[in-house]
C-alpha cells in the first residue's frame, strides 16, 4: 500500500487527493454512489447501508442509515443513488419493490424520508434527474418504470415497457425529457418523460438481458449497454435508427458500465459472475482492456467514478464486503504484458506476421529471400490529442509472405508415386527403374540412392570365409571414411556414399591406382565446397523449395562429376593417413551435428591399426571380395531414417518395400508402421487411391496390411425378388433362384457384371465382350440387338 | 451383424421408401423367427432342459420383437409404419402365434386415454415434434404424448433433452444415460430407469454397471452423494461437496463435466416428478407395458391395482369422483373470486415487513406439515433399488427437524443473472436452452381456467412457482406469501408437495382430488410448472455451491 502512488488533481478549486485504498464493510455491497463533491460515498446492500467519507488515506464511516431494531426488507437495497444536485438527497431501491428516499438533513437518527410502494416486484434501479431536483425514476422487475415527484406521495406517471423486467433506467444527459430503459429480453427503449403511453423508440441491443446502460458524459448522444451475452455495445442515438458503433467482447456477463470522465472513448465495466476484475476499455480497441483493477476477491457489484471531471479515481464495492478506491496509476495494464507479435498461416500457405514497427524496420535491411514477396502494410494509430492518459503507442507493421505456388507444388511427389515400381521385378531392375524415374524428375540424390541400393543388394555377394577377417579389417577402413563424410555434410552425404559405392563397383575394371594422387586434390577441394556451402544452401533451399541450385554443379559439369564417380577408393585412406591428426578429426566433428558422432569417432579411431595395410592390398581385397549385403544394413537404415527425417517418407517407404526382408528387421516395427501410415495418408490426400492400395498390399507390416481388410462388407440384393441375399452362397433363399447368371456360360457372376441397358441381360464382362465380337444378338436369345462399346 | 437380428433404425428415417424397406426387413425377420420356433412348438419338445431353454429364449426374443411392433403400430408418428406393423402383427396372429396387447390405458394412468391426443390426429406442428422425437430416439415415449398438451413447451423440452443426451458435451454418452438412471432411481422411477437402461445399453454401456452403483466407475460413485442430496435436500449442498468432487485425483471431475452432470441430475429428478405426477404408464414395448395374456384373464392391469383404482370404467366415467358438479363449479368460481380480490386489495392492505417475513416462514413451515397421509409403502419395482444406496435418505422437512437453514434469497443468486452465466460459461448453449425452457414453462398460459376464458392466470402460476421454491427454502423478497394461502387449497398443496418431494408416493386419488373441475391439460400444465420450478430450485443450490467453490 505504501508504495502506491499518491495523486493530486485540482478540479476547479476542489482538490482530490488519494491513493489506492480500501475498507472492510460488514456485509456484501450491492451498489455504491458518490456525493456531488466527491468527498463521500454511500454503500448499499442487503444488510448494509452506510455513508463513508473519503479521506486522503482511508475511508471513514460517517453514518449508518440502517436504524431500528427490526430488520426490514425496506433496507435491503438493490440499488442506491445520490442526487447530483442536492447532497442531502438519496434514493434506494429495495428488493421487495419499495422505493425509499432519504434526507440527510433530517435531525433525527432515522433519515428515511418517503416510501413508495407502488412496484409489485423488486426494483432494480433508481435514477435521479440530472438537473431536476424532485424527479426520480425507478425501474422494476414487474416491467414498469415509474416517475416520482418527491413533493408528492405517489408516482406522477407509469411507463409500461410491455415486455419484460426492467433492469436499468438512465436519464439522458443531453435531453431533458428523455430516458433510456433496458430490459431482460434484450431490448432498449427510449422514453419521453411527458409521454407515458408509448416509448419513443425501441431496439434490440443484446441477446438475453441487458443489465445496464450509461449515457456518454459529454454531449454526444452515445449510449453504452452491457448484457448477459458478455458484450458492451456503444450506440449512436443521434440518427433515426440506433446504430452500433463500438462493441467490446468481455469474458463474463456485464453488470455495470460507466463512461470514464474526460476520456472520450474510455468505459469502465465490471461483471456479474465469475470474473472479479474491473476493466477500463478503450472502445476503439476492444480486444484488450487498457486498464485493469484486480483488487476484489468476489464479484464487483458497483463502480462509480469519484468525480464527474476526474478520470483517475474509481470507487468500487463488491460482494467480498470491501470498498475500494482505485487509482489509475496503480492499474495494471494488460497491454504491457501482451505479446505484440502475431503470426498466422492462411489457408493457402501465406504467412502473415505482425510486429512492432521498430522491430520490423530494424531487420528490414536484411536481404530478403528470392521467393519472398513481402507486402509490408503499416498500420499507424493517430494518438488522440484529447487523451490524457498516457497511451502506449500501438503502431505495428503487418507483413504478408506469399507462398510461391511452384515451390509448394508436390508435383514431383505425385509423379514419383505414379511411376515408381515397387514389386514384380527383380530387385536390380526395380532399383534401376526407380533411379531413372528420380533422375527424370531431377532428383539426383534419390536417383543415386537407388543406384547405390542396386549395387549393394543385387550383386551375388558371398564372402569367402577365408577372407572374412581380412575383409572385415578392410571394411573398418572404408566405413569410417564414409561415415566421416556423412558426418561432414549430411544432405549431400548420400551422394558421396553412392559415389563411394559406385567407385567400388566400377573401378574394379579400371584399376587406376596411381591416379589417386592427382585426383586427391580435386577431391579435397570438392569436399571443401560441399562441406561448407552446400549444406547451408540446402537449408535455404528447403525454405524456397529450390533443389536445383543444390546440384548446380552436377548439371554444369557432368564430366567432372563422372571423374568423381570413378574416384578410386584409395584416395580416401590415403588422404586420411595424411591428415590423420586429432585436430582434423575435431574439425570434422565440429561441423557435424549428426547423432552418430560418438559411434563414428570410435570407428575413426579404429583407423590406426589399419594404417599399416598397404594400399594395394586394401584395394585388391575390396574389389575381389564383395561384402555381405548385411554389412550395409546399418547404413541403409540410417539412410532411410535420414529420408524420413527430411520429410521424404515416400523414399523411405519405397525403399522399404523394394528391399523387403533385406532391411525389414533393421528397423523397428513401430517406425515402419509410422512411415507407412504417413505415406498412405499422403497418397490418399493426393487421391492416389490405387497407389495407396498397392502400398498397403505390399507392406509387410501386419498393422498396415489389415487396413484393407477392415469394414468391407458387400450387401447383395437378389436380382429377382430384390430382397437382400443372405450371405450363404449365391442362391436367393426366397425365390430359390440363382442371382445374376451369366447369359453366356450360365454361371453365377461374382465379379464384374455387365448387362445390356435394352434387354437387361448380361453376364461376365469377358464373356459378353467375346460374345458380342462374333454376334450382335443378345446371348440370352431374347432377340435384342445388343451393343458393347 | 448376428444372423436374424433386426435393425430398427431404418424406421426413424423421414424417407418413406427407407422406412418401407426397413419394415419389410423386420417382417422377414419375424417370419424367420417364427419359422425357427414353429417346429419346437408343434412337436413336443425333447425332454432335455437345454433344448427347452433354447426355445424359451428364442421365444422371448420373438416376443420382444412383437412387443416392439405393437409399440410401433400404436405410437409411430408415421402412418405407413403404424399400418404396416399392425398388419404384420395380424399376419403373425393368423399363423397361430399369440401376440401381445397393450396393458393399461394410454400413456397415463391418471388421464383417460380418450383425453389424450391419439397419434395420427396431431396437427402439423405436433407432427414435426413427434417426427423429430421419433427420429432421434426411435420411439415416441409416453412423456412426450402427455406433454403434447402443450406443444410449445414440448418443443423446448425435447430440444434440451436431445442436446443433453446426444449432442456435444463433456461427458461420454453412456455416462449421461447412467447419470439419468441414477437420478431417476433416487425416486424409484422405474419408468425412466427402464427407458434409460435400454438407451444405456444401446450406446454401448457396460451391462455390469447396471447391477448397482458399486459396479460403476469410481467417478460415478463419487457422484452418488451429490445425487442423493440434490434429490432430497438440495439446501444442504455446500462448497465442500463440490470440492470433494473436483479435487485433483484419479477419479475427479472437471468443472464442465460436473455442470453437465448436475444439469442431468436435476433434469431427471424433476422428470421423475412429472412421471409420477401425471401417472405415466410403462412404455408398451418395455416390461409391464404389454401382456400376452388374453383379454379375458383380467380386467385390471397391475398398475391400476397397486394404485388403488379398481376398474377401468370408474375412472373413465367421472374423473371428478362423486362430488357433484355444482359444488366443484363453485370451487373454480371461488378461486377466481379470490384472485380478483387479491388483485384489487393489494394496494390497500399493506402488510408490515415483519408480517411478510412471518408469512414466508409460516408457509415454509406449513409446507412441511402438509404431508401425504397415505403412507402406503410402494415396494420398489423390479431392480430399481439397486441403482442407489441409502434408501432411507429421503426428503426431510428441514425446519421440523430442528435444522435451521438460512433462507436462500433469490435476489442474491438468481437463475437469470447468475446461474445462467455460470452454466453457459462451462457448458455452452445449455444455459440458453434451459433458460428458454424455464421461460416457456413460467409464461405459458392460454388465459383459461377450467370453463372460463380470458383469465389472467399469472398470479396463480406465480403462486405455484413460489410455493415450490418456498418448500426448498428459496424466498422472493418481493412476494407476499399470504397469496399462496389464499390461492392454493389444501388438497392442491398436498399434491404439489408429494409430487415435488416424494413423487413415488403420488396416487391417482391425489391427482383427482385437486382442482376437480379443471381440464387434464391444465393439470399437466401444473405439472410442467412443478417440474421446472423444482429443477430451477435444485440448480440454484448446486450452482451456488459451485460459484462459492470458484470464488
Amino acid at each position: 500500500m505504501e508504495k502506491m502512488a499518491r495523486v493530486t488533481t485540482a478540479l476547479g478549486g476542489n482538490t482530490i487527493t488519494g491513493r489506492t485504498m480500501f475498507c472492510h464493510l460488514d456485509a456484501p455491497a450491492n451498489a455504491i454512489s458518490v456525493c456531488r463533491d466527491a468527498a463521500q460515498v454511500v454503500v448499499a446492500g442487503r444488510n448494509i447501508f452506510k455513508i463513508y467519507s473519503i479521506d486522503e488515506d482511508q475511508f471513514v464511516e460517517k453514518l449508518n442509515l440502517r436504524v431500528g431494531r427490526k430488520p426490514s426488507l425496506n433496507f435491503s437495497c438493490a440499488d442506491v443513488v445520490w442526487h447530483q444536485m442536492d447532497e442531502n438527497l438519496l434514493a434506494t431501491a429495495a428488493t421487495n419493490g419499495v422505493v425509499v428516499t432519504w434526507n440527510l438533513g433530517k435531525p433525527s437518527r432515522n433519515k428515511q424520508d418517503q416510501l413508495f410502494t407502488e412496484h409489485k416486484r423488486t426494483v432494480n434501479k433508481v435514477c435521479f434527474h440530472p438537473t431536476e431536483v424532485y424527479m426520480l425514476l425507478s425501474g422494476s422487475q414487474d416491467g414498469y418504470m415509474k416517475c416520482f415527484d418527491l413533493r408528492k406521495k405517489d408516482s406522477v406517471s407509469t411507463f409500461s415497457g410491455q415486455s419484460e423486467s426492467v433492469r436499468d433506467v438512465q436519464f439522458s444527459i443531453r435531453d431533458y425529457f428523455t430516458f433510456a430503459a433496458t430490459f431482460e429480453n434484450g431490448n432498449v427503449q427510449l422514453w419521453d418523460i411527458r409521454r407515458p403511453d408509448r416509448y419513443e423508440r425501441m431496439f434490440t441491443a443484446h441477446n438475453g438481458p441487458v443489465f445496464c446502460c450509461d449515457w456518454h458524459l459529454e454531449d454526444r448522444g452515445w449510449l453504452a449497454t452491457g448484457g448477459r451475452d458478455k458484450m458492451v455495445k456503444v450506440w449512436d442515438m443521434n440518427t433515426n435508427r440506433a446504430k452500433e458503433i463500438y462493441c467490446v467482447q468481455t469474458i463474463a456477463s456485464v453488470a455495470r458500465v460507466k463512461w470514464r470522465p474526460e476520456c472520450k472513448h474510455h468505459i469502465a465495466t465490471c461483471s456479474m459472475m465469475v470474473d472479479h476484475n474491473i476493466y477500463v476499455w478503450d472502445v476503439r480497441r476492444p480486444f484488450i482492456p487498457s486498464a485493469m483493477f484486480e483488487e476484489h476477491k468476489d464479484v464487483t457489484t458497483g463502480i462509480v467514478w469519484r468525480h464527474l471531471h476526474d478520470p483517475y479515481f474509481l470507487l468500487s464495492g463488491s460482494k467480498d464486503s470491501t470498498l475500494y478506491q482505485h487509482i489509475f496509476k496503480d492499474a495494471s495494464q494488460p497491454i504491457d504484458r501482451a505479446n505484440p507479435e502475431g503470426l498466422c498461416y492462411s489457408l493457402f500457405g501465406d504467412l502473415a506476421f505482425a510486429a512492432k514497427e521498430s522491430l520490423i524496420s530494424s531487420d528490414s535491411n536484411r536481404k530478403p529471400y528470392i521467393g519472398d514477396r513481402r507486402h509490408p502494410i503499416f498500420f499507424k494509430r493517430k494518438l488522440d490529442p484529447t487523451e490524457q492518459f498516457e497511451y502506449i503507442s500501438s503502431s505495428s507493421a503487418l507483413s504478408v509472405f506469399e507462398t510461391d505456388l511452384e515451390s509448394g507444388s508436390m508435383d514431383w511427389f505425385v509423379r514419383t508415386a505414379k511411376q515408381y515400381v515397387l514389386a514384380g521385378r527383380p530387385l536390380a531392375e526395380l532399383c534401376d527403374h526407380n533411379a531413372k524415374v528420380a533422375k527424370e524428375l531431377d532428383r539426383d540424390q534419390v536417383a543415386q540412392t537407388w543406384t547405390m541400393l542396386r549395387i549393394i543388394y543385387s550383386s551375388p555377394g558371398t564372402v569367402p570365409s577365408a577372407n572374412l577377417n581380412h575383409s572385415l579389417g578392410k571394411g573398418s577402413t572404408s566405413l569410417p571414411l564414409m561415415n566421416s563424410f556423412n558426418l561432414k555434410d549430411i544432405p549431400p552425404g548420400i551422394g558421396n556414399e553412392s559415389r563411394l559405392e559406385r567407385s567400388k563397383g566400377e573401378s574394379r575394371s579400371e584399376n587406376i591406382l596411381m591416379d589417386s594422387s592427382s585426383t586427391l586434390i580435386n577431391n579435397d577441394e570438392n569436399e571443401e565446397t560441399e562441406g561448407s556451402d552446400v549444406p547451408a544452401d540446402y537449408l535455404l533451399g528447403d525454405v524456397e523449395g529450390d533443389e536445383d541450385e543444390l546440384y548446380m554443379m552436377d548439371h554444369e559439369n557432368p564430366h567432372a562429376e563422372e571423374q568423381e564417380y570413378i574416384l578410386p577408393q584409395e584416395a580416401f585412406p590415403l588422404r586420411h593417413e595424411i591428415v590423420d591428426n586429432p585436430s582434423a578429426l575435431d574439425h570434422l566433428q565440429d561441423k557435424a551435428d549428426s547423432p552418430h558422432v560418438s559411434g563414428n569417432e570410435a570407428e575413426t579411431v579404429s583407423l590406426t591399426p589399419v594404417e599399416s595395410f598397404s594400399l594395394i592390398s586394401i584395394s585388391h581385397s575390396l574389389y575381389e571380395n564383395r561384402l555381405p549385403p548385411d554389412f550395409f544394413s546399418p547404413i541403409v537404415r540410417d539412410m532411410l531414417l535420414f529420408y524420413a527425417e527430411q520429410g521424404d517418407v515416400q523414399m523411405a517407404v519405397s525403399v522399404l518395400i523394394v528391399l523387403g526382408d533385406r532391411i525389414k528387421k533393421e528397423i523397428d516395427e513401430q517406425t515402419q508402421e509410422h512411415w507407412y501410415t504417413s505415406y498412405i495418408d499422403l497418397l490418399q490426400r493426393f487421391q492416389l487411391w490405387n497407389i495407396s492400395n498397392e502400398v498397403i498390399k505390399l507392406s509387410t507390416c501386419r498393422a498396415i496390411n489389415c487396413l484393407n481388410q477392415a469394414s468391407t462388407t458387400l450387401h447383395i440384393n437378389c436380382s429377382n425378388c430384390k430382397r437382400p441375399m443372405s450371405n450363404k452362397g449365391w442362391i436367393c433363399d426366397r425365390c430359390r433362384q440363382c442371382a445374376s447368371m451369366c447369359a453366356v456360360c450360365h454361371h453365377v457372376v461374382k465379379g464384374l457384371f455387365v448387362w445390356c441397358q435394352g434387354c437387361s441381360h448380361g453376364g461376365h464382362l469377358q464373356h459378353i465382350m467375346k460374345w458380342l465380337e462374333t454376334s450382335s444378338h443378345c446371348p440370352a436369345g431374347c432377340g435384342h440387338l445388343c451393343e458393347y462399346t | 451383424m448376428e444372423e436374424g437380428e433386426v435393425r430398427w433404425d431404418g424406421l426413424c428415417s423421414r424417407d418413406a421408401s427407407t422406412r418401407d424397406a426397413a419394415l419389410e426387413n423386420i417382417r422377414q425377420a419375424v417370419l424367420r423367427r417364427i419359422a425357427q420356433n414353429s417346429p419346437v412348438k408343434e412337436d413336443p419338445p425333447p425332454e432335455s432342459s437345454e433344448g427347452h431353454l433354447a426355445s424359451a429364449t428364442a421365444l422371448e426374443r420373438l416376443n420382444e420383437m412383437l412387443a416392439r411392433l405393437l409399440m410401433l403400430s400404436k405410437r409411430c408418428p408415421f402412418r405407413d409404419v403404424r399400418e404396416k406393423s399392425a398388419s404384420i402383427l395380424s399376419n403373425v396372429q393368423e399363423l397361430g402365434i399369440r401376440i401381445p396387447r397393450p396393458l393399461g390405458h394410454g400413456p397415463s394412468r391418471f388421464i383417460p386415454e380418450k383425453e389424450i391426443l391419439q397419434v395420427g390426429n396431431e396437427d402439423a406442428q405436433m407432427h414435426t415434434l413427434f417426427a423429430d422425437s421419433f427420429a432421434t430416439l426411435g420411439r415416441l415415449d409416453n412423456i412426450t404424448l402427455v406433454m403434447v398438451f402443450h406443444p410449445q413447451y414440448l418443443g423446448s423440452f425435447l430440444k434440451t433433452q436431445h442436446y443433453l443426451l446426444q449432442m456435444d458435451g463433456p461427458l461420454p454418452l453412456h455416462y449421461r444415460h447412467y447419470i439419468g438412471i441414477m437420478a431417476a432411481a433416487r425416486h424409484q422411477c422405474s419408468y425412466l430407469v427402464n427407458l434409460h437402461v435400454n438407451d444405456f445399453l444401446h450406446v454401448g454401456g457396460d451391462p455390469k454397471w447396471l447391477n448397482g452403483l458399486e459396479n460403476a466407475p469410481h467417478k460415478l460413485q463419487n457422484l452418488g452423494e451429490l445425487n442423493k442430496i440434490l434429490a432430497h435436500r438440495p439446501w444442504l449442498i455446500t462448497k465442500e461437496h463440490i470440492e470433494q468432487l473436483l479435487k485433483t485425483e484419479e477419479h475427479s471431475w472437471s468443472l464442465a463435466e460436473l455442470i453437465h452432470a448436475v444439469v442431468l441430475l436435476t433434469h431427471y429428478h424433476s422428470l421423475a416428478s412429472f412421471t409420477f405426477g401425471c401417472g405415466i404408464s410403462p412404455e408398451i414395448h418395455c416390461e409391464g407395458g404389454h401382456t400376452f395374456k388374453l383379454p379375458s384373464v383380467s380386467n385390471y392391469c397391475i398398475c391400476d391395482i397397486t394404485n388403488g383404482n379398481h376398474g377401468v370404467d370408474e375412472t373413465h366415467v367421472s374423473p371428478a369422483g362423486s362430488i357433484s358438479t355444482t359444488e366443484s363449479f363453485c370451487e373454480v368460481e371461488a378461486l377466481m373470486e379470490k384472485m380478483k380480490k387479491l388483485q384489487e386489495c393489494r394496494d390497500e392492505e399493506e402488510a408490515s415487513q415483519e408480517e411478510m417475513a412471518t408469512r414466508f416462514e409460516r408457509e415454509k413451515r406449513e409446507s412441511m406439515s402438509v404431508c401425504c397421509s397415505e403412507d402406503e409403502e410402494s415396494a420398489p419395482t423390479r431392480d430399481v433399488s439397486r441403482h442407489f444406496e441409502d434408501t432411507s435418505y429421503g426428503y426431510k422437512d428441514f425446519s421440523r427437524h430442528g435444522m435451521h437453514v438460512p433462507t436462500f434469497r433469490v435476489q442474491d443468486y438468481s437463475w437469470e443473472d447468475h446461474g445462467y452465466s455460470l452454466v453457459n460459461r462451462l457448458y455452452p448453449d445449455v444455459g440458453q436452452l434451459i433458460d428458454e425452457k424455464f421461460h416457456i414453462a413460467y409464461d405459458l398460459t392460454y388465459n383459461t381456467m377450467a370453463m372460463h376464458k380470458d383469465v389472467d392466470t399469472s398470479m396463480l402460476r406465480r403462486a405455484i412457482w413460489n410455493y415450490i421454491h418456498c418448500m426448498f427454502g428459496i424466498r422472493y423478497d418481493d412476494y407476499d406469501y399470504g397469496e399462496i394461502n389464499q390461492l392454493l387449497d389444501r388438497s392442491f398443496k398436498v399434491y404439489i408437495k408429494t409430487v415435488v418431494c416424494t413423487p413415488e408416493k403420488t396416487t391417482k386419488r391425489m391427482y383427482d382430488s385437486f382442482w376437480r373441475q379443471f381440464k387434464h391439460s391444465e393439470k399437466v400444465h401444473v405439472n410442467l410448472l412443478l417440474v421446472e420450478a423444482r429443477m430451477q430450485a435444485e440448480l440454484l443450490y448446486a450452482l451456488r455451491a459451485i460459484t462459492h467453490y470458484m470464488t
